[in-house]
């Protein structure tokens, strides 16, 4: 029963990185956009709805105690902002000043994470972060497995939803303006909108990811919101398939389970005194497999999907 | 000048522009009827297509104007001009190597209903009736362009003169007035050759003006009544092939050393 739980645990932390993957795809996948700043829009989510949910503390500003359900919303709404402003700014947004734009503001939000603190809590975090079903918080098991199930109904509904725009006029546009944007614009095409919309849809999902991340551990720190995460997300893409939906999910909680199963392993293995060193193999690890995927399987494990329109009946191959 | 009988579907005029101090394309005009082929020769460098990226929208001009069928599109975004229905192929293909051959094509229908983020999720039967028309539409003019075998195969696997037909397929779909054709038979084998003559004049025929350039002097005869001769970013000369081909001028900047 322990290790059940433990297991929907795992499913469903793995399952929020799904939910980041996601959004990535949409960015990368779909469109081209080099994100580098992933951790910044996932914990902008995180603080936006803890901020919205939590109970008011005299410590700090916020704590409005509101539905979690709003703070989901809210999260959404500031990742897309985000995502917004981003776009706008660096309007071009090509590959490598977008990269470099991402990754300036991820780290800027870290550590406005970890110094505002009469707002975040600074780096101590934020705790008391209401938690689904928290009414059955006494019983592990019952809880983990219908919070898996309500993290998993956040990525079934993402994954109808994306499919749709995957195979609608709309995906074949974003997908022409990665594949040649100067084609795309002379056949009618407009990159600057199409990918701005792209981006603020891509930025919305990683910020909800992130206040549902928050809302089921019930607690944040600006540590979980290092380049590191950003890191993972990218391996997670890569290896499940880039472009692919479904890749992205499998690709999330593949990394995720090599992630947990190694960190276990380490502290097994090495003696107290040596975890914290040893813990830098797991980054090892997730890079040599990203490594061997780019050598051997560069279209990851699930490629993308070559559609025409999902209009237009089952003419799928696979590429 | 055109014939008064044919008014001008598009009608450029003074059109310049510099890189730099360097004027690339100098004082230009020229205009062209709905029914006609119109033949851009001369010498590598000459602003020919130059001229292209400006008419269509690629470069901004520095001066002059551009107007199709009485729409001034001097300042229009290369977008808004293929939605006007002046559109483009590229002297090196372009195509979308990753996405299907029939999913080029689609691509380029105009006013397409689900390319909205709200109604491609909001509106699904009304997108859903526009993709089988332009499926089908699309598919006719794969068929148009010999390239209906291929449909399901990524545009990367086409071959050099494939994709030439390929650029051709896509700015069709486009439904428009003016195609700016740039060296549509630039390494394509001679059997291809024949093919891609013989669709230019069926879309000629359907009413489509065509802007050609080309440095195959057969293709120019077999296509143009009228030519236009640039040279060092000017036009040196206008007339028939015959007519311009005789002129010790174009013969000293272009055709010397060509075969006849």
């Amino acid at each position: 029963m322990e290790l059940l739980a433990y297991a929907a645990f795992f499913l469903t932390i793995a399952l929020t990185y799904a939910v980041i993957c996601l959004g990535l795809n949409v960015q990368w996948g779909q469109t081209g956009l080099f994100n580098v700043g992933i951790a910044g829009f996932v914990g902008l989510g995180a603080y936006v709805s803890a901020a919205l949910t939590t109970p008011d503390a005299a410590e700090r500003i916020g704590g409005f105690d509101l539905h979690i359900a709003l703070g989901w919303l809210a999260a959404m709404a500031a990742g897309a902002a985000l995502a917004l402003a981003v776009g706008l700014l660096t309007l071009r947004m090509r590959s490598d000043y977008l990269a470099i734009t991402t990754f300036g503001i991820a780290v800027a939000l870290q550590l406005v994470f970890q110094n505002t603190e009469s707002l975040t809590g600074g780096a101590f975090g934020m705790a008391f972060i209401p938690r689904p079903f928290s009414g059955l918080q006494s019983e592990p098991f019952a809880f983990n497995v219908l919070n898996l199930a309500l993290t998993a109904l956040v990525v079934l509904v993402l994954y109808v939803l994306l499919e749709h725009l995957l195979r609608s006029p709309w995906g074949r546009a974003l997908r022409a303006v990665r594949e040649d944007e100067v084609a795309a614009q002379a056949l009618g095409k407009n990159p600057v909108l199409l990918r701005i919309q792209a981006f603020a849809l891509g930025g919305a999902i990683m910020a909800l990811a992130g206040a549902v991340q928050a809302h089921f551990i019930g607690f944040i720190a600006p540590a979980n919101y290092l380049p590191m995460m950003t890191f993972q997300v990218w391996a997670m893409l890569i290896v499940g398939g880039s472009g692919n939906n479904r890749g992205a999910i499998l690709g999330a909680v593949l990394v995720w389970a090599i992630w947990a199963l190694s960190g276990a392993l380490i502290s097994e293995i090495f003696p107290a005194d040596q975890q914290a060193r040893a813990a830098s193999l797991q980054i090892v690890i997730i890079g040599v497999m990203l490594c061997a995927i780019l050598l051997w399987r560069p279209q990851g494990i699930l490629p993308e999907v070559r559609s025409v329109s999902r209009h237009l009946g089952h003419r799928n191959k696979d590429t | 000048m055109t014939d008064p009988s044919h008014p001008s579907i598009l009608e450029a005029r003074g059109i310049t522009k510099s890189f730099g101090g360097f004027c690339v394309v100098n004082d230009v005009s020229l205009s062209l009827s709905a029914s006609e082929i119109l033949g851009v020769i001369g010498p590598n460098g000459a602003g020919k297509s130059t001229l292209f990226n400006l008419l269509a929208g690629a470069l901004p001009i520095d001066s002059g104007s551009i107007r199709l069928a009485g729409t001034d599109l001097t300042r229009a975004r290369p977008e808004a001009r293929i939605q006007l229905g002046l559109g483009r192929t590229f002297q090196i293909p372009r195509p979308f190597p990753r996405m299907t051959v029939l999913e080029n094509v689609m691509t380029a229908a105009q006013n397409q209903r689900g390319e909205s983020l709200f109604s491609a999720l909001a509106t699904a039967s009304l997108v859903a009736r526009q993709e089988r028309a332009n499926a089908v539409r699309a598919r006719d003019i794969l068929d148009f362009v010999s390239l209906s075998h291929l449909e399901d195969q990524p545009a990367a696997v086409l071959s050099g003169g494939q994709r030439k037909l390929l650029e051709l397929a896509r700015v069709l779909m486009a439904e428009p007035r003016v195609i700016l054709l740039d060296e549509p038979a630039a390494g394509v084998n001679p059997a291809l050759l024949d093919l891609i003559i013989d669709r230019i004049v069926a879309i000629n025929k359907l009413g489509i003006a065509v802007l050609l350039i080309e440095h195959n002097m057969e293709m120019i005869g077999r296509l143009c009544p009228r030519v236009m001769v640039m040279a060092a970013g000017k036009v040196l000369a206008e007339g028939t092939p015959a007519e311009v081909t005789k002129r010790a001028d174009v013969i000293d900047v272009y055709l010397e050393g060509m075969p006849a």
